[in-house]
């Protein structure tokens, strides 16, 4: 082994990693961080699986819109393992935007963006950033419907802005509409320039970290004054332990447990994906991807007048609130336990966001627009029970029962739910008699309101009549309702 | 023998004015170069935005296809589409055909409709026995003149600009009095039926003009 030894000194001699490398690996962190200061590493971990997944899959890759989809269908199915590669991406970018969520809420918590760490955090917002953009790049360069049609509202969205909008569009898809220069643009943006990006804000973000030190754990009653702090740092650290080898192997458990967690998850639930040919002639019904998905349903459940507030200003306001934390609360307290407004946002913000991304995966606003061919009226609709003997059941009059195919052939089910199957975006219509009377009935359909069109204009009078005829049995069993009853659709 | 140079000595300050020259110099070529590669690359970014998007006419089809009274999906392909652009050439409307007396905005008794939803852009369906056009994103409706029944559309669909033309290279532009007259007889209705409907689809309107509230005085 004496030629091991003499090529490492030779090295050595050469490198001087010594001087250079070692201090920096023995720098010593606050003893008593532990378990809580791993989600970092975790992330960064993932960034690195993330960079070797999308070499491989750049070698196959084509970014074309004429092959991409099926250079995409090729991997999945022809490439050897490449159905693994492309989920171990996809999975790994799942976990990276989780684990930099945690991470941020921890040094959030934990009130290490305060003195002296101020940038830090504010590269990690930037770093933030630049993650989300990948994640939304990543879905156009799977280059499906919803790929298409993401982009299409994205360029939507641009195209809001005032004065410029157009340009803006044209900048973004690299011509007047989504096609070829759309995607190669994305393409060159999360291939090239945004990972260079991260790249460049990663080594700040780890400088910054060398340079300040990671923070203590925060103790209740012990607020950062930043004449005093780096003199108390000092005394930390003087107790502490070196990065190397005492810190560094929570990191590497944790990191590492990531890694096989996604890897077992990817070849589980393989790949992601692509959904469906990208045709935008063929009915679409695009979707984000889960982290978008509680701005899809944001800007679906926002009035008009506020929407393009929430698209050009609200990203505009919240990141401007995350980089104001550092500069308007940079000193004082650190603890959570001291600071209840800190945790009250975070409670804040992680329902909003688990409740948004809820209502985006549920989508009731959105019509299913095959209900009305493919979800029949239940049998037991059309149908009523004798009273003497329940077993035996009578049909509705024909009248009724014409009703029943008025409410498919017009589209009602697209909306309104019948025993809980069918759209969701209007009320389900199981016991509609029991909160319309048959005049309330008429005048709905008739003249639409609330959130429903007027049918004024589409149905004969008699198919009126046969409609509510047929509305009016739908009270399962309850009294109807009365004419004084208030009307509520 | 002369001295070793100590690397950390300045040289002794010979010629100053000598080092202010080299200073500036180094500072003007920087420039100069900074110039000659920044133009080009920054012209080269940008050029999507100084190239016109052509202006170019597209045929839907012979006037007789679209029957009245209804509403037709047609697919054409953008006239601003590359050779490697595969379906994302093609692109879809709506076109509303209406007997007399049509409404006023309709050319020629025509109507196209881009597929877009005035929200955000997703593809609408149309639903012939409703006589509604629905959305599948954030549940926008449309009636059949396009306008907004229901959800967060804040305008009605929106229109392209129509011309009719006479088969044959080069296309004959065909005015709009002189097609309403072609209507009265019953030859006339035939070859009507023959003449070309196109749509100015360089423009996509849902992308570019999503702050114009209405096609209402001065058509899209």
């Amino acid at each position: 082994m004496s030629w091991l030894r003499a090529t490492g000194a030779w090295l050595e001699a050469r490198l001087g990693l010594r001087d250079s490398i070692w201090p920096i690996m023995r720098h010593p962190v606050p003893s008593g961080a532990r378990w809580w200061y791993v989600f970092g590493s975790a992330t960064l971990t993932l960034f690195m699986v993330q960079i070797i997944t999308g070499i491989c899959l750049a070698l196959v890759y084509v970014p074309a819109p004429d092959q991409a989809f099926e250079s995409l269908e090729y991997m999945n199915y022809d490439q050897y393992l490449g159905w693994l590669l492309r989920a171990i991406h996809y999975y790994a970018a799942t976990g990276m935007v989780c684990m930099m969520f945690v991470h941020m809420t921890q040094v959030f918590l934990f009130g290490a963006f305060k003195y002296p760490r101020e940038l830090t955090w504010l590269v990690g917002v930037g770093l933030l950033a630049l993650t989300l953009f990948m994640g939304f790049s990543g879905q156009v360069l799977r280059w499906d419907q919803d790929a298409y049609w993401g982009l299409n509202l994205a360029a939507s969205m641009a195209g809001r802005v005032p004065v410029i909008g157009p340009q803006v569009v044209n900048l973004l898809l690299g011509g007047p509409a989504v096609g070829a220069a759309s995607l190669s643009r994305f393409f060159t943006l999360h291939v090239f320039i945004v990972p260079g990006l991260l790249i460049l804000l990663i080594s700040l973000h780890l400088y910054l970290v060398l340079k300040k030190g990671i923070s203590e754990p925060p103790v209740p009653g012990r607020p950062v004054d930043p004449k005093t702090y780096e003199a108390e740092y000092h005394k930390v650290i003087e107790k502490g332990e070196p990065f190397f080898p005492d810190a560094v192997w929570r990191d590497a458990i944790v990191s590492f447990v990531t890694v096989v967690v996604v890897v077992i998850v990817a070849a589980w639930l393989g790949p992601y994906g692509p959904r469906s040919i990208p045709d935008p002639t063929l009915p679409a019904n695009p979707r984000p991807d889960w982290y978008f998905l509680w701005l899809f349903a944001l800007l679906a459940l926002s009035p008009p007048q506020v929407e393009t507030f929430i698209m050009l200003v609200l990203p505009v306001v919240l990141f401007g609130i995350l980089i104001a934390f550092p500069f308007v609360a940079g000193k004082g307290e650190r603890s959570w336990r001291r600071r209840p407004v800190s945790v009250l946002m975070v409670i804040v913000v992680f329902v909003s966001f688990v409740t948004l991304t809820y209502l985006g995966v549920t989508a009731p606003w959105s019509p299913e627009m095959d209900a009305w061919s493919g979800t029949p009226v239940p049998e037991k609709m059309i149908q009523w029970p004798d009273p003497k003997d329940p077993e035996q059941r009578h049909n509705l009059t024909p009248e009724q029962l014409q009703g029943a195919v008025v409410l498919q052939n017009k589209n009602c089910r697209d909306c309104h739910a019948l025993d809980g199957k069918g759209g969701q975006r209007g009320p389900d219509l199981t016991e509609v008699a029991t909160r319309l009377t048959r005049p309330q009935l008429i005048r709905q359909v008739i003249q639409g309101g609330g959130n429903m069109p007027a049918y004024g204009k589409q149905l004969k009078p008699a198919e009126v009549d046969a409609l509510v005829d047929f509305l009016a049995t739908l009270h399962g069993g309850q009294p109807p309702a009365h004419s004084s009853a208030p009307a509520s659709p | 023998m002369s001295q070793p140079i100590d690397p950390y000595e300045p040289p002794p300050p010979t010629s100053p004015e000598r080092r202010l020259i080299l200073q500036w110099c180094a500072i003007a070529t920087g420039a100069l170069a900074s110039l000659a590669l920044g133009i080009p690359i920054i012209g080269y970014l940008f050029g999507t935005l100084i190239k016109r998007p052509p202006d170019d006419w597209v045929d839907l089809g012979p006037v007789g296809k679209f029957p009245p009274k209804q509403t037709t999906l047609v697919n054409f392909d953008l006239p601003v589409a590359q050779q490697w652009d595969g379906k994302a050439r093609l692109t879809s409307a709506y076109v509303r055909h209406y007997e007399r007396p049509w409404p006023v905005l309709a050319h020629g008794g025509f109507v196209v409709f881009a597929i877009n939803c005035a929200h955000l852009g997703c593809p609408v369906s149309w639903f012939p026995s409703s006589g509604l056009f629905l959305c599948p994103c954030h549940g926008g409706v449309y009636y059949e003149d396009g306008s907004v029944a229901s959800g967060p559309p804040p305008r009605p669909l929106y229109q392209y600009d129509i011309q009719f033309v006479r088969a044959g290279t080069p296309r004959q532009v065909v005015p709009l009095e002189e097609y309403e007259r072609l209507d009265e007889t019953e030859r006339g209705k035939t070859e009507r039926g023959k003449l070309i409907l196109q749509i100015k689809a360089g423009h996509v309107p849902t992308l570019h003009d999503p702050l114009r509230k209405s096609d209402k005085g001065g058509k899209a």
